[in-house]
């Protein structure tokens, strides 16, 4: 029987095959889905804000960050023996949930996305998929077994990209 | 600038912040019976500093249907503020204000959008309002927008400004008896500046500049 893991708000979790892990209710955070396909691990990280070296606080949780978060959940991966140049990615969410008067309202989830691409980039993990942007919420399920990354949405059909 | 976090700062004047949220909650409410015509009971407010991994479990879980209200603060301070119900509130809510007029049916129409908006608007108008009296500093609200969506995604937007500063998120719970109990809670965002803007006008000195 496979098992799905969740993942809170500003968290991570690993998963290895038939295993998957999900996220509920993504707005303008970016779920960001990696996995290994040669052995089936995978993970999933719950990005809340880009940067963590705009942030001036000492008590870190390193997986809020688009930064750190996706490198800590990379490290997680290899230490159940992924490996790096095999991994690929899958991103989605960074929603405008609200118009507002504020840019910084209104841009956090295209920044977290920007942010995100850019972490995948430097990593040299390429991105096969995304569905990121417009005003509404997700939920997304991802399976390191298949690649698939299930996304749900209120008063939408479930897509899998 | 020292190290600033929004978790202490909110957890060593707990009771200022309840204190306003019940206050703001109140004439919120009071506005509320008075656009409904009803009398409205409310119980205590609920004042709550939550961890962002624990946010979407509060309101019967992140996928829980809800229908915020979002509105941008200016003036003395600034910052942001949010109004939220569940779903099956907000429909009762509407029905309510369009007297009946409202379909039975299980999305919202233009129009019974534009009454919760209404509704909504009229909410943290008499909240901010509240608490421009008791800080005697100028608080305006921009125009306010609203969605429907799941609690996490809508959450996601306050836990991100809270997120800048912090690892928990300040929630004023408020449960209110119509002819339905309705849960609303309310999300004051004050920018950083403002929290200690809004602590020292109520006589409180405030040291944001760490230990």
């Amino acid at each position: 029987m496979s098992e799905i893991i969740k993942v809170g708000m500003a968290d991570l979790k690993t998963c290895i095959k038939p295993d998957g892990v999900t996220t509920l209710g993504l707005g303008s955070c970016v779920g960001v889905a990696i996995r290994d396909p040669n052995t089936g691990i995978g993970g999933l990280v719950h990005v809340m804000l880009p940067d963590s070296t705009a942030i001036k606080n000492s008590n870190l949780n390193i997986a809020k960050f688009a930064d750190t978060g996706i490198v800590e959940l990379v490290r997680q991966m290899e230490a159940l023996g992924a490996n790096k140049s095999r991994m690929v990615a899958k991103i989605a969410g960074g929603a405008a949930m609200f118009a507002s008067s504020r840019p910084d309202i209104v841009q956090v989830g295209q920044r977290n996305v920007e942010a995100t691409i850019a972490v995948l980039n430097q990593l040299k993990i390429p991105i096969l998929a995304k569905d990121v942007g417009l005003n509404y919420g997700r939920t997304v399920i991802f399976y390191p077994e298949t690649g698939d990354y299930v996304i749900r949405a209120v008063g939408k059909p479930e897509t899998v990209i | 600038m020292g190290s600033v976090n929004l978790d202490e700062v909110s957890e060593k004047y707990n009771d200022v912040l309840k204190e306003i949220g019940n206050i703001g909650a109140g004439n919120a409410m009071t506005a509320l019976s008075q656009m409904l015509q009803t009398k409205v009971d409310m119980k205590v407010p609920q004042v709550k500093l939550v961890e962002l991994s624990e946010v979407g479990t509060l309101m019967g879980g992140e996928e829980q249907i809800m229908a915020a209200v979002f509105l941008g603060v200016e003036g003395d301070i600034t910052g942001s503020m949010m109004f939220m119900v569940e779903k099956a509130s907000a429909k009762h809510l509407i029905k309510k204000v369009m007297m009946g007029m409202a379909p039975e049916s299980d999305d919202f129409t233009d129009m019974e959008l534009s009454a919760l908006k209404e509704v909504g608007n009229i909410i943290t108008g008499a909240y901010l309002n509240s608490l421009s009296t008791l800080t005697n500093l100028k608080i305006y609200p921009t125009p306010p927008d609203l969605q429907v969506d799941m609690a996490g995604a809508i959450l996601s937007v306050p836990a991100i400004m809270f997120g800048l500063n912090g690892d928990k998120l300040l929630l004023i719970q408020s449960q209110f008896f119509d002819e339905i109990q309705i849960d609303g809670f309310f999300v004051l965002i004050p920018d950083l500046e403002s929290y200690a803007k809004i602590l020292s006008s109520l006589g409180i000195p405030v040291d944001l500049e760490g230990e």
